[in-house]
């Protein structure tokens, strides 16, 4: 059974915007954090429809990219969250305002 | 040897750093020779290729000497080079020879003085500066001496800063100086728009082609001229001069008598071949001369300070350079300026050791009767002032009775008129000053024992009184040939006079005429302070408005404040306080002030939230796109 391409597409631009919402209206650094890697992997679906769609590897390649540049950034980024909460107390994005003249 | 001309500026360099930067920590002795043994060497060099000079055949007396290309753009070039004649030659000897001296005096005369140091420094500095204007090959490069000179002179004349009379007479100096020096640039801006060239040799060659009264090389001279009035103390620009004896003497006989003063006159001689070519010019310079030389002379009579009567006779002598050179007598002019360098640099001296030996005392009221303390001073002084008074057979007769000579035949009667009444005043004053300060009764302070001074500054009196006495030979008129400083002179010079046989006893006859005037002088000034002393009192009671008029200088200083200084001031503050306190930093603080209100409002659009940020961004990516997607 072959799934339409439109079908990925619309899970990744749902997941996509999913995500986005949740980077705009979350408060929480680590919620965001997920939300990110959200929008990450609902454009990696993207890839693999279109992979599938072109029978073309490249998307698939890419796919590997953006994951190992994912991992990578949770690696730092939740390094950041860690190193902030120990200082601030908080990983609420609103406390987090001490650069704000 | 003619290689290494450019030590001669160089060397009174190298002791200006050397003192400067390392001369506190040397011992006083040391900086001295440094000082004066830079300078001598400059002398010696001179000298040597003075000597290889004169070797040379006549129509050769011109050497260029480039060290290197200084900025060359398009067809503007300038190099750094010195020009070998015998104008040069002369200004070069009488420059580093007079200097020699007059820095060994300074040992002597400064050695107590807590700026010794710098005091060397800065006349070293000087040498170098002057030396760099006689030798230069350009107008640019004589610039840079020409402002070099006028730097030294206000940090000579405010050596002693401390004091605000002193401080006040540097600044006068400098901004008088400067108001000259604007004529120099302005003149030299023409040249260049005119001839397209800064090189004297070129710029000559070239204004050869214009006719005689052309209107552009008048303009070119009159702006000189200016220049020439600053530097070298002449009417409208002279004021400063007289207030310069704030410096301590011997800086007062390097600069304001025998060197940079001179430098105007140098420059006017330089340039002959472009007044030659504008009569207009040479007109107003022989006026201003004449008017300067009786001007500063009746000044002279009434003064009581003996540096100050110096000073109006240095302005009335280099007024009677102007006069030679107005009326085409440059050789003339540079004789005298070369005698006046001897017998001046002498008499400030003179004084100098006079004050020395006085503890600082000025005043030629508080003088008197020193003959007995100070031989040697009186000696020399004496010879001095019958040099310039202008007595047979000492320098300043030669060249003094040259210029009236020059003046008369050239047709000048009314200029020859006022010189002569000037050589009597001249003759009068200086007198005056000798009868005063060291015949009659002594009215010396009695707590102070006048003395002679060191050998250190002796000696140099003896030395300039020598060339006082002799140095008027070189320029021997009546016989033919005798006058070996014309004939010298005469490559570097485009005369306006050619010289036409007069009898002999014509020129006798002049001679004896000036001797006479010179005479009368002399006499009357005996008359009033050595048999009636009572009679100078009387004389002024009769004129108290003309005494008064005279003995305050004529006002002009008061004049300058009320209707130049006062203006500026008054316009610079209306300029600080109306326009920069107003206009200009309200505009500037304004400005600010609007954008800060304005950014106060624009702040509130910077949460600090970056949700808010990449709400933003996403709201531009989408109307971005929605804009791709639907054109």
């Amino acid at each position: 059974m072959v799934v339409p391409v439109q079908y990925y597409l619309a899970l990744s631009v749902a997941l996509f915007a999913l995500g986005v919402i949740g980077v705009l209206i979350r408060r929480n650094a680590l919620v965001i954090y997920m939300c990110i890697e959200m929008m990450l992997n609902a454009v990696n679906l993207a890839f693999i429809g279109f992979a599938d769609y072109f029978k073309a590897v490249d998307g698939q390649m890419f796919v590997f990219f953006v994951m190992t540049v994912a991992a990578a950034e949770v690696a730092v980024g939740l390094a950041l969250i860690v190193a902030i909460f120990r200082n601030q107390g908080t990983v609420y994005v609103d406390d987090l305002n001490i650069l704000k003249w | 040897m003619m290689d290494y001309v450019w030590l001669i500026p160089l060397l009174p360099f190298i002791g200006f750093v050397i003192n400067g930067l390392v001369g506190k920590s040397l011992p006083k002795g040391v900086v001295g020779t440094i000082g004066s043994a830079t300078v001598g060497l400059s002398f010696l060099i001179t000298l040597v290729i003075f000597l290889e000079f004169l070797k040379l055949p006549v129509d050769a007396r011109s050497v260029e000497k480039v060290v290197y290309t200084w900025m060359a753009s398009g067809a503007f070039k300038v190099s750094v080079a010195f020009l070998i004649d015998p104008l040069s030659l002369i200004m070069m000897l009488t420059v580093s020879g007079v200097s020699t001296i007059i820095h060994v005096y300074s040992i002597g005369y400064m050695y107590d003085d807590e700026g010794f140091y710098r005091y060397f420094s800065f006349l070293n500095l000087f040498v170098f500066a002057m030396l760099t204007l006689v030798s230069a090959n350009n107008f640019l490069l004589m610039f840079v001496g020409w402002e070099g000179v006028g730097l030294c002179s206000y940090l000579l004349i405010g050596f002693w800063y401390e004091k605000q009379s002193a401080s006040d007479a540097g600044k006068k100096a400098f901004v008088v100086n400067r108001i000259g020096d604007f004529g120099f640039l302005l003149g030299m801006f023409l040249i260049f728009w005119t001839f397209g060239s800064l090189d004297f040799k070129e710029v000559f060659a070239l204004a050869l082609k214009y006719p005689v009264g052309s209107g552009v090389i008048t303009a070119i001279t009159l702006c000189l001229f200016l220049g020439a009035t600053g530097k070298s103390a002449q009417i409208p620009l002279y004021t400063w001069l007289p207030d310069a004896m704030e410096g301590p003497t011997p800086v007062s006989a390097l600069i304001h008598a025998a060197t940079m003063v001179t430098a105007g006159v140098f420059m006017v001689a330089r340039c002959s071949t472009l007044y030659v070519l504008a009569p207009f010019s040479l007109l107003v310079v022989a006026a201003v001369g004449a008017i300067t030389a009786i001007y500063a002379a009746t000044i002279g009579m009434a003064q009581f300070d003996i540096k100050r009567v110096l000073a109006y006779s240095t302005v009335s002598q280099l007024g009677y350079m102007f006069l030679a050179c107005g009326v085409g007598a440059f050789t003339s002019g540079i004789f005298h300026l070369m005698t006046h360098a001897f017998f001046k640099a002498l008499l400030f001296l003179g004084s100098g050791s006079v004050i020395h030996g006085l503890h600082g005392e000025q005043d030629m009221r508080k003088m008197g009767h020193l003959k007995k303390y100070m031989p040697i001073t009186y000696w020399t002084f004496v010879l001095a002032t019958l040099a310039i008074a202008g007595i047979f057979p000492f320098a300043g007769f030669f060249s003094k009775d040259e210029i009236l000579f020059h003046s008369l035949v050239s047709g000048h009667t009314v200029f020859w008129g006022i010189a002569t009444v000037a050589a009597f005043i001249t003759a009068f004053y200086m007198f005056r000053a000798v009868f005063m300060t060291f015949h009659g009764e002594s009215r010396v302070d009695p707590h102070v024992h006048p003395h002679e001074s060191p050998p250190l500054m002796t000696v140099p009196l003896m030395v300039l009184a020598a060339l006082s006495v002799v140095g008027g030979f070189v320029g021997f008129p009546i016989i033919e040939g005798a006058n070996k400083f014309r004939d010298f002179l005469a490559p570097s010079i485009t005369p306006l006079i050619h010289h036409a046989h007069y009898p002999a006893w014509f020129e006798i006859t002049m001679m004896a005429f000036s001797m006479a005037v010179a005479g009368a002088g002399i006499f009357v000034a005996y008359k009033m302070y050595i048999k009636r002393p009572e009679l100078p009192e009387k004389v002024t009671q009769k004129i108290p408005v003309i005494y008064d008029l005279v003995y305050n200088k004529y006002y002009v200083d008061e004049i300058y404040d009320a209707t130049v200084v006062e203006p500026i001031k008054n316009g610079s503050d209306f300029l600080w306080h109306g326009v920069d306190e107003n206009v200009v930093d309200g505009a500037v603080n304004g400005s600010a002030t609007t954008i800060g209100w304005l950014s106060s409002h624009l702040r509130k659009l910077e949460t600090g939230f970056v949700q808010n940020y990449a709400l933003a961004i996403l709201i531009g990516v989408v109307l971005i796109t929605g804009y791709l997607i639907g054109r």
